[in-house]
């Protein structure tokens, strides 16, 4: 009985979940999504999931390759990357274009700043302000759902806005990206994972709920307001990119803050700005305030003596 | 199956902060204790260091007689407790030994004759005032058999100036795996009972609250009875049913579900009126006034995936953990842990021998045994949320892996930090949290240097 024994610190006993099995519930969270966009606008979006989540894949692996790093693809992150970038493209972007956006997600938003929990901006959000910044055009041609129909206005575009939001909305059968469609899968997939504790429901719903308020105050039209949250990248954005571990702040009051910022900065340059699209942006912005937002002391310890 | 109304049994004041739901592992609770024969017992080491506290000289020498509980060390400090031996037979050595937790310790060796022989010295202890019972844990060499080992007659020295107005029989046992506890108050009922008599009538304490977890049914069935006894005329013993949650068990967590009062850092139960008795304790302590037998063994669980046959097993204190697991037909373990796998110490030798405040001896092989593989902190903020000293564990490691000096340690509480293992749990970046803290913690106490 002369084996060696294992000796560790205390605790010896570990959660199966894991890194892997969270960025898991977030795909399965997101493919309902992705399956309805196909439908709706056929070949071309598949084409473009399939190529960004196999670019982000790539370039996680070529990095890691040849930095003689560990290959951190089976962390399946890469694999959300790539599907929320597809997600927030137009079903028409020519191909190259999303090639370009998932190395700038990987390689420049990620990977330089040192990889998985370092980067702090998302790079889903970042890549498609870049490809935003750098093809406009492309970047707003929307397609009718189920047609041929070329379209680049989006129920945003000021002058459609008066139409009432309907029930189309809801289930996604109008123009706008990949993603952002349906209302109703993006809900599903955000209470999928409140349930399965993945995500902390403050961040959307302040998102959500400020967007609305503030929408309302300034407009003073609720069913535009509806439309406004049920339209564009809000819903996306609320529930799978500000909700980004990375690059959320920690405690409740912070998520509060942050889900609350994106919300307003939204609706302020949806409103304000010309641009019809403001979510990325809110979030970015509010990215870079987390390590502001993380300052504020989150809560004081179990039996912490008032001044010390 | 319960014969007590829910309404008689009281709910907890309180919900702990955090925390993590285990999966029990409670295999051996209908398991009858067995004894560890004494043929597998031929020496036992017994170490002077059993407690928390100053460390007991051997007062024997090489070639002396002991009988089974004889006094064989013992200290003139006060936060010390003294060790007795747990066979009869001669002192063939007296040595230093590196224990478990990396300590150099002195331990007396003595060869068992087997035939068990008590000292002739040994009477029944009676006790009247508090102060007997505080001497009488002393004596008995008491220590809190939760796992935390301190020694109990400390905690018994009542100060005047901070009376104690409720005793707390702690039953939670929130560990994974064992079931001494539970064993302990199914099998010792009656000695459970007049031990809870005996502490509350002793101290003049009127309010009693023992505090269990609902994954034991049967105590609670057993419990209740005590507690609904007509000879409690006042209904001053109450039984709290806890919904498990681990570190229930945790002192200052068990004060603040059963009674809603909060420890502050840097004070003692005491301070807010509380007095928290392992039930194992309080059973020992009346068995040393009832018999004057001091600690000499401990019932523990063996268990763990490398355990043919897990068993709850009285042992010797100082048996080797080698015979136990032998005697238990473990076959070839990975890992092997005093107490439970949440706060568990890992052997690094099974030639170590079993403490007082032992509770269980776990051994695991395989993947059980294994540690998960470390990745990158993705910020998930599950430590945070698990703590149940509402630490921000993140903020504490990553304030230590930069360096930081022990005055930004100590900013973020860290020295409250009582490694209950939460944080390291729940990580799914696999990231030894609470072993970087402990490391923050050294530093703070070495006053910032490595």
């Amino acid at each position: 009985m002369n084996k060696l024994l294992k000796v560790a610190c205390s605790p010896h006993k570990f959660t199966k979940d894991n890194t892997q099995g969270i960025m898991l519930d977030v795909i399965l969270a997101l493919l309902p999504i992705g399956v309805l966009a196909v439908v709706m606008y056929g070949l071309s979006s598949a084409v473009l999931i399939a190529v960004t989540v196999a670019t982000c894949v790539f370039c996680e692996y070529a990095w890691c390759r040849i930095l003689k790093k560990p290959n951190s693809t089976t962390d399946l992150s890469a694999v959300v990357t790539g599907l929320l970038l597809a997600y927030s493209l137009p079903p028409d972007l020519p191909v190259w274009m999303a090639i370009i956006g998932s190395v700038v997600a990987i390689i420049v938003v990620k990977q330089m700043y040192g990889g998985i929990g370092h980067n702090f901006v998302n790079p889903a959000v970042c890549a498609r302000i870049v490809l935003m910044v750098s093809f406009p055009q492309a970047m707003t041609t929307w397609r009718q759902p189920l047609s041929n129909i070329v379209t680049s206005a989006t129920p945003l575009t000021p002058g459609i806005v008066e139409k009432p939001a309907d029930i189309s909305l809801f289930l996604g059968n109008y123009s706008g990206c990949i993603g952002e469609t349906s209302a109703l899968l993006i809900i599903i997939g955000g209470v999928y994972l409140v349930l399965r504790k993945v995500i902390n429901p403050i961040i959307p719903l302040s998102f959500i709920g400020s967007a609305f308020i503030l929408n309302f105050a300034i407009t003073g039209n609720f069913n535009a307001s509806v439309l406004a949250i049920l339209s564009g990248a809000i819903l996306l954005g609320a529930v799978f990119m500000a909700t980004d571990y990375v690059t959320s702040p920690a405690g409740g009051i912070g998520k509060l803050i942050f889900g609350t910022g994106c919300g307003l900065i939204t609706v302020l340059i949806r409103q304000f700005g010309n641009m019809p699209e403001g979510v990325s942006f809110a979030i970015l912005i509010m990215n870079l305030l987390v390590p502001a937002i993380d300052k504020i002391p989150p809560r004081k310890a179990f039996g912490e003596k008032e001044d010390v | 199956m319960p014969k007590y109304k829910s309404s008689e049994i009281l709910k907890p004041v309180k919900r702990i902060h955090g925390g993590i739901k285990l999966e029990h592992h409670k295999n051996t609770a209908d398991m009858f204790t067995e004894t560890l024969p004494e043929e597998n017992i031929p020496t036992v080491t017994i170490p002077m260091v059993q407690h928390i506290g100053a460390p007991c000289s051997p007062i024997v020498k090489k070639g002396d007689r002991v009988y089974v509980g004889t006094k064989i060390g013992d200290s003139d400090a006060f936060v010390s407790s003294p060790v007795h031996s747990s066979v009869s037979g001669t002192v063939s050595d007296i040595t230093t030994v590196t224990m478990a937790t990396g300590n150099k310790v002195q331990c007396v060796v003595i060869d068992n004759d087997l035939s068990n022989t008590p000292d002739p010295a040994i009477k029944p202890h009676p006790v009247k005032t508090a102060a007997d019972l505080a001497a009488a844990a002393r004596e008995c060499g008491l220590v809190g058999l939760g796992g935390a080992g301190f020694p109990a007659h400390v905690k018994l020295s009542i100060n005047p100036e901070k009376p104690i107005d409720t005793l707390i029989i702690n039953a939670a046992e929130c560990e994974p795996y064992i079931t001494s506890d539970y064993r302990e108050i199914i099998e010792n009922t009656q000695e459970v009972y007049e031990a809870i008599y005996l502490i509350k009538e002793t101290l003049g304490i009127h309010n009693c609250l023992i505090a269990v977890e609902d994954n034991k049914p049967t105590a609670i069935q057993l419990l209740y009875e005590m507690a609904a006894s007509p000879k409690d005329k006042n209904n001053e013993i109450r039984l709290v049913k806890l919904s498990s949650r681990y570190p229930q068990g945790a002192e200052k967590m068990i004060i603040y579900t059963t009674t809603g009062r909060i420890v502050k850092e840097g004070l003692l139960p005491a301070d807010v009126g509380c007095l928290v008795m392992n039930v194992t304790s309080a059973a020992s302590l009346y068995r040393f006034v009832k018999t004057g037998m001091p600690l000499i063994s401990k019932r523990i669980t063996v268990d763990g995936n490398a355990v043919k046959k897990p068993k709850n097993l009285i042992c010797k204190i100082g048996t080797p953990v080698s015979a136990i697991l032998d005697y238990c037909e473990a076959a070839a373990p990975d890992m092997v842990l005093y107490g439970g796998p949440m706060m568990g110490t890992a052997l690094s030798d099974l030639s170590s021998m079993l403490l007082k405040q032992n509770n269980a001896v776990l051994a695991f092989c395989g993947k059980q045994a294994s540690l998960p593989p470390i990745q990158n902190c993705i910020n998930c903020n599950r430590c945070f949320n698990a703590c149940p000293m509402r630490l921000n564990p993140k903020a504490i490691i990553d304030s230590y892996e930069s360096g930081a000096d022990a005055a930004t340690l100590s900013s973020h509480k860290t020295m409250l930090c009582m490694e209950c293992g939460c944080c390291s749990y729940i990580c799914p970046a696999g990231r030894p949290l609470t072993h970087t803290i402990r490391l923050a913690k050294g530093k703070i106490k070495q006053g910032g240097k490595q």
